[in-house]
């Protein structure tokens, strides 16, 4: 059992620069992301699609697509140790043991021709002593676990419906009893009812095992649900950092404003939603100075020129802009 | 008529253009249509442009090896073995492109009527093809060649059952696509022809993976053309066709090899061109399969 | 499962059913007189005659295409050749063995080089050993197989002396119309390999079981290729069908006494019976292959096994 709640910084992303290189172009994915995590909490990386966030988890376990994608700058240190120092051998220890990822499309994340007990047993046997019976045993507990009867063990993963390949996908990641889990948008390919029951599950098993997550969404109604802190991202940068409550109550970035904006409000009656004016931006071409300032209301000449660095909003959380005042006022 | 039309006319082009352009970016499959222009062009004015005549003997430079008189050498006939290669080309690649023309063609026709029709009809055809599959292809070459005899026409029609099933089997599944979409339940909604439909409509929006499969059926084509010659049937001499002359030269292969690496050059650098042509095609119709 | 495999058998049937009829009437158009090539030219009229009413050539087409299916299938009489006066029977049953070693080593050869030669090109793409490799892949699909059997028999034979050219014997006789023969395998089994690898190192599951901490060469040798070989194998099982019914140039190249070499010497003879008995022959070897081939394919992918296998093996409720 991990007792993490004392380690100060458990996680910790320094300047992160990643790009993917293809033909002529180069991808800025992740441009300078800053993030620290303490052990047994949830921190919710918030973005759009192609804003860099499941590049920051695949780098934390260095999966990137080596052809393509290449570490720029930064480092990554997990407990004390700098991870992209870590060689090859070292880094498989830690992948499904230390840290463990949940990945996005469960339709295709399982080896369509290993059995699924199988698979599961793969992770118990690379990381734990013991013999072929304790690991297939474990095996058989985690898929009770999730929910699913230890008697279908032997079935494929077509034989099982998204819901529940999204299960095993979850009992393969938390087997070892991992420190840190990454969810990448673990319920986005689900059906809303089954997002309820997976994000529950993935909450019940967290507590039991004090398992640090980094989930990652653009669902806010997620966010609210599961977080401690939230990071929201942007074109390969953080905009803003705080706790769940200061970003929820006192949302300072222009572009997170944004975001809550653009969330249709129960209680009141509107005729048009408020979507935010324009689209990301090409990662292949960033716009110079800050990456939001083509769609920003607020923006000026600086802010064309120059990208901001991260402020103090008057509640004490990170923000990355020169125009906290007036983006507050404008609330 | 005029939506459906309209719709067709704009995607034929843009999709051509595309390709196009695609394509010219490929090298390799760019040096294979150029090597394979260039043999056309050498092809159709061989009688013109060869230093000797094809059948011209001279029995005092028998068997010579390579030399600036005689490019490739001469044959056991004195004959002049560059003229004879060039000369025989008109045979190997009109063979080939007319048997891949007819093959295709009729495959189409069999596949678009049954992929749209479907039903007893497409049953039937299908198990007609199954049949004719049924043989290796080779074999059946060999048969019709047998019954037919040896010469450039029988030749012609023995190779063109060869590619036929595919061709049809991969209309038919296009088809079988297609003839789902809107456009083409407007086109009979507003009361169009069947046959409008399938000439007009289908066909064109369905065809492109045959374009590929056609330039690769080139090649095979003029390669199953030369096995056929080889073993006795297809062309005979005195009639230099690439694989025939090889034949001939099986009995000298100790004393001139030259006579042997020649005419086979030319087809190895034939179908390696309209390979890598037919390559480029593929990948530029589908930029999916680009790695 | 079963209840699959004997559907697909019974279809067979028509099939062969199909290509009995095909061969038949393609060949009763094949020019000359039975009688005449069977008797020779010192028969007399009186003695044609004789004949042609014993081969019941007089009567009409579907009489004589009733009688051959039966005599072929019913009462299994395939009759002798008409150039040796050999029971037909007994001569493929002395040569398929030869044309099947044939068609086995050249898999071997086929297989062997170009699955690695894939594998290589697809776990270093874009790099040399891609570019290279999937050159040689294309050079080997164009290369006329008898051309590079003249080719290997100048060097290896005549210049070298260490293989020898004809006929057979032990293995060594096969390896070189083996080689001239597989380059188009080799070929095709590398792109195949290549295009099969590349698709599955991409998929989502194998980030899957790297994330779980596998080592990277099991990560290709047990995930990836396990899924890369499925579409690999049923090639293979189609490539040697293929290439059982396609050794007819080689074995006449090499001398070896196979399937196909007496099909050739058949149809120079204008011996009939035996051009049409092996083409049906092979005709029935390459179907089976081809249901071998839907069959396996089942065995290695358990999702398409639970696609024969019917609504019984579908999924649960999950």
């Amino acid at each position: 059992m991990n007792d993490n709640t004392e380690n100060k910084n458990f996680l910790d992303i320094e300047n992160l620069v990643v790009e993917y290189r293809s033909n002529d172009q180069t991808v800025h994915a992740v441009n300078g992301v800053s993030l620290k995590l303490e052990g047994g909490q949830v921190l919710g990386l918030v973005g759009e699609t192609g804003a860099g966030k499941t590049t920051i988890a695949k780098s934390i376990l260095r999966i990137l697509p080596d052809v393509s994608a290449r570490i720029a700058g930064g480092n990554i240190e997990l407990e004390g140790k700098q991870l992209f120092q870590l060689s090859e051998t070292e880094m498989q220890q830690i992948r499904g043991k230390k840290v463990s990822m949940i990945f996005q499309d469960p339709m295709t994340a399982l080896n369509p021709v290993q059995r699924i007990g199988e698979q599961i047993e793969e992770v118990v046997s690379l990381h734990n002593r013991g013999n072929h019976e304790d690991h297939v045993k474990r095996a058989e507990e985690m898929l009770e676990m999730v929910g699913i009867p230890k008697e279908r063990y032997r079935e494929y993963p077509h034989q099982f419906s998204g819901g529940m390949k999204q299960r095993v996908v979850i009992a393969m990641a938390l087997a070892c009893n991992p420190d840190l889990l990454l969810a990448d948008e673990p319920t986005t390919a689900l059906d809303v009812t089954i997002q309820a029951q997976v994000l529950d599950l993935i909450a019940e098993l967290r507590k039991k095992y004090h398992t640090a997550m980094i989930l990652i969404t653009h669902d806010m109604g997620v966010v609210a649900q599961t977080c401690d802190m939230v990071a929201v991202i942007y074109a390969g940068q953080i905009l803003e950092y705080g706790t769940k409550e200061q970003i929820f109550d006192h949302p300072s970035h222009p572009y997170t404003i944004g975001l809550f904006g653009a969330i249709p409000k129960l209680n009141v009656d509107e005729e048009w939603l408020h979507p935010i004016n324009g689209l990301p931006p090409d990662p292949t071409n960033l716009p110079q100075g800050c990456p939001f300032n083509p769609r920003c209301r607020f923006a000026t000449d600086e802010c064309r020129k120059k990208a901001a660095e991260m402020m103090k909003t008057p509640d004490g959380h990170d923000c990355r802009c020169i125009h906290i005042a007036e983006a507050l006022k404008g609330e | 008529m005029a939506v459906p039309e309209i719709r067709n006319k704009h995607r034929n082009n843009s999709e051509m253009h595309r390709v196009m352009r695609q394509l010219k970016k490929n090298k390799l499959a760019m040096i294979g249509l150029v090597i394979f222009a260039i043999e056309i062009i050498v092809a159709i004015l061989s009688p013109y442009i060869i230093p000797y005549k094809y059948n011209a003997m001279d029995m005092t430079s028998v068997q010579k090896g390579p030399s600036l008189v005689h490019l490739f050498g001469t044959d056991e006939l004195g004959r002049d073995i560059f003229s004879r290669v060039l000369y025989g080309g008109q045979y190997s690649l009109t063979m080939g492109v007319l048997a891949t023309f007819i093959s295709t063609t009729v495959g189409m026709l069999i596949g678009a009527v049954s992929g749209y029709f479907g039903g007893k009809v497409d049953n039937i055809m299908m198990r007609i093809l199954d049949v004719i599959q049924s043989l290796p292809n080779m074999l059946l070459s060999i048969v019709i060649s047998a019954v037919l005899g040896s010469g450039f026409v029988n030749t012609i029609i023995a190779l063109s059952v060869n590619g036929l099933p595919a061709a049809a089997r991969m209309l038919r599944a296009q088809i079988m696509k297609e003839r789902e979409n809107e456009y083409i339940e407007a086109a009979v909604s507003i009361n169009c022809s069947r046959s409008r439909i399938i000439l007009n409509h289908l066909i064109p929006n369905s065809f492109s993976p045959n374009i590929v499969q056609a330039t690769m059926g080139v090649a095979s084509m003029i390669s199953i053309a030369a096995s056929l010659s080889f073993i006795g049937l297809g062309v005979q001499p005195p009639i230099p066709e690439w694989g025939a002359m090889l034949s001939a030269a099986r009995q000298f292969i100790r004393q001139s090899p030259h006579m042997v690496i020649f005419p086979g050059l030319a087809i190895a650098v034939t179908v390696l061109a309209l390979n890598l042509l037919g390559d480029g095609l593929r990948d530029a119709l589908d930029p999916k399969l680009k790695n | 499962m079963a209840r699959y495999v004997v559907k697909r058998l019974l279809w067979l049937i028509p099939v062969i059913l199909g290509v009995t009829v095909l061969v038949f009437t393609l060949m009763s158009f094949c020019p000359g007189d039975p009688a005449q090539i069977i008797l020779g030219s010192t028969a007399t009229q009186e003695m044609l005659d004789a004949k042609r009413t014993e081969l019941g050539l007089n009567q009409p087409y579907l009489i004589r295409l009733g009688s051959f299916i039966d005599q072929i299938f019913i009462k299994h009489q395939m009759g002798n050749s008409w150039s040796t006066g050999m029971s037909i029977a007994a001569s493929i049953r002395e040569r398929m063995p030869r044309t099947f070693m044939l068609t086995i080593v050249m898999m071997i050869f086929s297989f062997g080089i170009g699955i690695p030669l894939g594998v290589m090109a697809a776990t270093h793409q874009n790099k040399w050993q891609d570019s290279v490799s999937m050159i040689f892949a294309l050079i080997g699909i164009s290369i006329p197989s008898f051309w590079l059997a003249m080719l290997l028999v100048i060097l290896f034979s005549i210049k070298l002396g260490w293989l020898p050219a004809l006929g057979i014997g032990g293995i060594q006789y096969y390896i070189m119309p083996a080689l001239a023969g597989s380059t188009g395998g080799i070929a095709s089994a590398a792109r195949q390999t290549r295009s099969s690898m590349l698709d599955v190192i991409r998929a989502d599951y194998i980030t899957t079981a790297r994330s779980k901490g596998v080592p990277e060469r099991q990560v290709i040798m047990r995930h990836a290729l396990k899924n890369a070989l499925i579409p690999i194998i049923t090639m293979a099982g189609t490539h040697f069908g293929k290439t059982l019914g396609g050794t007819m140039v080689l074995e006449t190249i090499f001398a070896i006494p196979g399937m196909g070499s007496l099909i050739i010497s058949a149809v120079n003879n204008r011996d009939y019976p035996v051009v049409q008995i092996g083409a049906i022959y092979m005709a029935i070897l390459f179907s089976l292959c081809m249901l071998g081939v839907d069959l396996l394919y089942a065995a290695v992918d358990p999702r398409i096994k639970a696609q024969y296998a019917g609504r019984k093996r579908a999924k649960k409720n999950g």
